[in-house]
């Protein structure tokens, strides 16, 4: 294993001091509770807007804290999901009286420690309410999940519920775009290689030089299956075809994210975009906003995924909204 | 009136689980082994540095086992991690809520509170009994316990562990296990072999 790390141990609060270091004024970091906070948190008036998960997805979601966007979020160990005394720390961190949301992947783990830090934040008269996203369609049980796994719609749920917190919409209609978006969003991605856990110091899985891992999820986890390595032409169907079978895409104008898994070059992924894009609108689908490059990542894992998302105006208004986050930023 | 019990305070909780804890600490290789057979080799391991950090609360900082049960609760949801950390805490943060005040406890009252237990256990993991988990353990103890005529913590104590016995030929259906599938079969769950020492735990203690 080659890093740059100091210890296997230390990578998460490590990365935790630099964010703090980089972002002086628009974040704050809570060490002890490895929570990630915008500074002005919390903002009169609006809801909080929570989501984390397993550190080693970045910038998912520490880089999604910011105006328009997270209030906050919870960093667990590399892929292992924050526990509910650090979501609680969150919600404390962001509560302005007006309701919070969670924002959570479809992953076990994540799911139950959520679930029980919305509990208590309820014990204590917070009033939560929790969106689950499960857009990966490339297996209906994985290693790590009950059910579909939430992968890159997170990101536009993320900007779409933060966008509407900011304008002051209430935790109801907060929620009900996020599930909205939830639902319309669908995802798959495939792997050239494995990345490595640092406390595991090995990679998660072999695979050989002309083969890829199609389905993978973000923490290393197989897919569908094994196949040979091909065009990127090729490749750009493998991902759509699954993708398009599981849900309508057309007369309703989409949201792309052709997402790298935090190895590959926006070179290629751009590449990747170009294919995608013309077998999309060949098959009627009209993509009216996108997004290219690294968001929703696995350590150094590479390969990419495809998220659709089907839109409307009103999701579209919320997209196109001033962001500004360390991973998002654009508007005023 | 049923039963009379031990009278309630938080030393008598820190005593049950400080004896779980040594259990858990005797047994971690197992548990992990387990683990290693039909999940992802860590519930030992975790449960170990949980029920380590359990045992080290005092129970005379605690105005009372509710207030006890309470800390080992988040304690234990803070420490242990993955799905175990979320289910053990979310029996004894049930159990916590459902404890009448401190005193003396009957029977009925410690039958309210562990049906409420295994109740969030099951609501928590979604699983119900014959999915190859903790409730295949607990609900078997709370009947038992329900259903006893004399020592009811030892007839729960028993049924808890007949039903971690059961669920070795089981196939999962719920956690890591189930997507063994049929290759789950043949081994005992690790959280129904746990859950089976937190209620034996509770019959050495609470009686």
């Amino acid at each position: 294993m080659k890093k740059l790390i100091n210890d296997p141990d230390r990578v998460v609060s490590d990365a935790l001091r630099g964010i703090e270091a980089a972002h002086p004024g628009t974040l704050r970091v809570d060490h002890g509770n490895r929570v990630v906070v915008r500074a002005d948190a919390p903002v009169t008036g609006k809801v909080g807007v929570v989501s984390g998960g397993g550190s080693g997805h970045e910038p998912l979601h520490s880089g999604f804290v910011g105006r328009g966007m997270l209030d906050a979020a919870c960093c667990g160990e590399v892929f292992t999901s924050p526990t509910p005394d650090q979501i609680l720390a969150a919600d404390h961190a962001v509560d302005a009286g007006s309701g919070i949301l969670h924002i959570v992947k479809n992953y076990t783990g994540d799911v139950m420690n959520f679930e029980m830090a919305a509990e208590l934040a309820g014990a204590e008269g917070i009033e939560v309410a929790s969106v689950v996203t499960a857009d990966d369609v490339a297996v209906a049980d994985s290693l790590f999940t009950a059910g579909r796994r939430g992968v890159g719609v997170t990101l536009v749920v993320e900007k779409i519920a933060g966008a509407a917190a900011e304008q002051g919409r209430d935790l109801t209609a907060v929620t009900e775009l996020a599930r909205r978006v939830a639902d319309g969003g669908r995802s798959m991605g495939l792997a050239l290689t494995s990345c490595t856990v640092p406390a595991a110091g090995k990679p998660t899985f072999d695979l050989a030089d002309d083969e890829i891992e199609l389905g993978i999820g973000i923490h290393g986890e197989p897919g569908r299956e094994r196949q040979r390595i091909a065009p990127a032409h090729e490749l750009a169907g493998r991902l759509l075809e699954p993708v398009l079978a599981d849900l309508d895409f057309t007369g309703a104008p989409v949201i792309a994210l052709c997402n790298g898994m935090g190895g590959t070059p926006l070179l290629e992924l751009y590449g990747m975009y170009a294919e995608m894009f013309e077998r999309l609108t060949s098959a009627g689908i009209r993509v009216v906003r996108s997004l290219v490059g690294n968001y929703v990542t696995s350590l150094e894992m590479a390969g990419c995924s495809i998220t659709l998302v089907r839109a409307d105006d009103e999701i579209i208004r919320l997209w196109d909204a001033p962001v500004n986050t360390p991973g998002l930023r654009w508007g005023r | 009136m049923g039963t009379l019990m031990r009278p309630l305070d938080a030393f008598a909780v820190a005593d049950w689980l400080r004896a779980f804890a040594a259990d858990v600490a005797a047994n971690e290789a197992l548990l992990t082994d387990l683990d290693r057979q039909i999940g992802d080799a860590d519930h030992g391991a975790n449960m170990n540095r949980g029920m380590r950090a359990v045992a080290a609360l005092d129970p005379a900082e605690f105005p009372d086992a509710r207030a006890f049960t309470k800390k080992a609760a988040m304690t234990l949801v803070s420490t242990v991690g993955g799905a175990s950390g979320p289910l053990y805490g979310t029996l004894l943060l049930r159990l916590a809520a459902a404890l009448p005040p401190d005193g003396p406890i009957d029977r009925d009252a410690w039958s309210v509170a562990l049906r409420a237990a295994v109740d969030g256990v099951r609501q928590r993991g979604r699983a119900e009994p014959g999915d190859k988990t903790m409730v295949d353990a607990l609900q078997p103890a709370s009947e038992a316990f329900d259903a006893a005529q004399d020592d009811p913590w030892g007839a729960a104590a028993r049924a808890a562990d007949a039903g971690r016995e059961a669920t070795t030929p089981l196939v999962a259906h719920k956690g890591r296990a189930s997507y063994l599938g049929e290759r789950s079969a043949g081994h005992a769950d690790p959280g129904a072999t746990s859950a089976a020492m937190l209620i034996r735990a509770a019959a050495g203690t609470l009686s």
